[in-house]
């Protein structure tokens, strides 16, 4: 066929666009009223595509289990955790984080495990949502 | 004006230009439409990585390899993993060998694909980008279902991989294989039966078999222009030995090689099917057994810091081969890391491929090796804040200095 792309492009024309919307259709006027009614109930969010299984998102990390090891520290690329010399404990900050899960992969504990969770947007890059300890 | 003799104009092109994805300089003396000369200036996008690495474990680099390239995001690390494995002489499992050959033919997929999207963009053909990354984006979800991750992998570690491939997993990926296959033919149909791309990419940018040769051309460039070059059939590295498949070179499908755009075109498509075909062949040889040799990450990094000696990694990105070089004095950090992306043997086939072409073909011609600049850029030379270039003598010098350094 010379033009060979025409029916696909036709065929497509009746498909339903396969963008999902997360979190709303159309950006709301103002974020933050937006906000007060989704905890209201009074909009519902348009849920996000489901990440599949084994995904890497926010690290999760079980303070009473660490024994302060620093192993984590030997093998973190981006040189993301933080050793709390007193405490003995560790503090991983997430704007550095590149969530490779090697740290997990190396805790002789298993104080470290990675979760589902991906919404981690900040403006500041040391806010207490975006440092875990 | 009487008596005043034609000239040629200069044309300058990038470092950031809406037909260019990635700051790479063209400066270009055109006689009308026709371009009689080229020049390309590189090293827009130079980042330290290797100094970086120097400054790192090898499970560090692993993941910093990584960033070299985000569409050969898994070659990079995998061949770092291999220049590791033979400077410290670590035995890979036979089934890691095929799970690491699934990754890097899935890679290979993607890489495809994206470029025909990206091809067809550049000729205007908008409708086959939407079409090819629509498979694309099937490829994603399946290398994100293997390793977690859509783009950045992490799936590589040295003496194997992370992720295993479970029984439980296969159907999924079979069923994924299925629609990729099918799409495949029908991406296939376009590209080679649709009169706007023959139009547009027969007979454009030529690349001889003899520039190929003499310019040291690698990858889908190569063999588009007849040259039976490939690191899988020609090193036999992971378990490609045990695979079935044979060099792709155009003339497969239209019996002759011409070593144009359209050459280059049917070349990555046919290595799509290929690839989709060896990943089936993987699933069914696939051994049972380990998928790494060491998974005690401690222990594997005390081996690691009593490596003395050096080690080189070669292997088939989507572009061509790859190279890493790396050498370990017993510290544990690399002493010297080397890093060549397959783009860089692929600069200067550009000059002939881009000589007598038209200023409209510039974008395609370029798109057509496949460049990603920034894996290619390892070097800037900055003195008193300007740049300049050496001569071959200066080179040679630091060349002798550099191996002086090294084979202490």
């Amino acid at each position: 066929m010379r033009f060979s792309m025409i029916p696909v492009v036709l065929a497509q024309m009746l498909k339903k666009p396969f963008t999902n919307k997360f979190p709303v259709k159309y950006a709301p006027s103002s974020p933050s009223r937006f906000l007060e009614k989704v905890e209201k109930g009074e909009i519902k969010i348009n849920p996000p595509v489901p990440v599949p299984e084994r995904f890497r998102g926010r690290i999760t990390y079980d303070k009473d289990k660490c024994i302060g090891c620093r192993l984590c520290l030997q093998v973190c690329p981006s040189e993301a955790i933080e050793y709390k010399t007193e405490e003995k404990k560790i503090r991983i900050y997430l704007a550095r984080c590149t969530f490779c899960a090697q740290c997990n992969e190396v805790c002789p504990v298993s104080c470290l495990s990675m979760s589902n969770e991906f919404l981690l947007s900040d403006t500041d890059k040391y806010s207490n949502s975006l440092i875990v300890e | 004006m009487r008596g005043a003799s034609k000239t040629t104009y200069q044309l300058p092109i990038g470092p950031i230009h809406p037909a260019l994805k990635e700051p790479v300089m063209f400066e270009f003396k055109v006689d009308g439409e026709r371009i009689i000369d080229v020049d390309v200036k590189l090293g827009q996008v130079h980042r330290g990585i290797e100094w970086a690495g120097t400054r790192r474990n090898p499970i560090q680099i692993l993941y910093l390899a990584e960033r070299i390239c985000g569409i050969c995001s898994y070659c990079h690390p995998m061949s770092f993993a291999l220049a590791v494995e033979r400077a410290a002489g670590i035995e890979v499992p036979e089934r890691a060998q095929y799970l690491r050959v699934i990754q890097g033919e899935l890679e290979r997929i993607c890489s495809h694909v994206l470029w025909a999207g990206v091809a067809a963009h550049e000729i205007g053909f908008d409708s086959v980008l939407f079409l090819t990354w629509e498979i694309r984006e099937k490829g994603l979800d399946l290398t994100e279902y293997l390793t977690g991750n859509r783009v950045t992998k992490g799936i590589t570690m040295i003496g194997g991989v992370r992720r295993d491939i479970t029984d439980d997993m296969v159907p999924k990926v079979k069923q994924a294989l299925d629609y990729l296959k099918e799409k495949i033919d029908k991406v296939q149909h376009v590209f080679l039966n649709d009169k706007t791309i023959k139009l547009r990419c027969r007979d454009c940018g030529v690349l001889t078999k003899e520039d190929a040769l003499k310019l040291c051309a690698v990858g889908p460039t190569a063999r588009a222009s007849g040259v039976k070059k490939d690191v899988r059939l020609d090193q036999g590295y992971f378990a490609y030995t045990d695979l079935d498949f044979d060099y792709v070179t155009p003339d497969i499908i239209t019996g002759e090689v011409k070593g144009d755009v359209y050459d280059r075109v049917i070349v990555r498509l046919l290595e799509v099917k290929q690839s989709i075909n060896l990943i089936e062949q993987c699933l069914e040889q696939m051994p049972k057994g380990d998928i790494v040799s060491e998974p005690k990450i401690p222990k594997l990094l005390a081996t690691l810091k009593r490596v003395n000696g050096e080690g080189i990694g070669r292997m088939e990105a989507p572009r061509g081969e790859v190279f890493h070089y790396v050498r370990f004095t017993g510290t544990g950090n690399p002493y010297a890391w080397k890093v060549r992306a397959p783009t860089y043997n692929n600069i200067l086939p550009w000059i002939p491929m881009l000589l007598d072409q038209q200023i409209a073909d510039i974008p395609i011609v370029a798109a057509s090796t496949d460049p990603c600049m920034s894996c290619t850029n390892r070097v800037a030379i900055i003195s008193n804040n300007k740049r300049y270039i050496m001569n071959s003598e200066e080179l040679h010098r630091l060349s002798i200095e550099k191996t002086r350094r090294l084979s202490i």
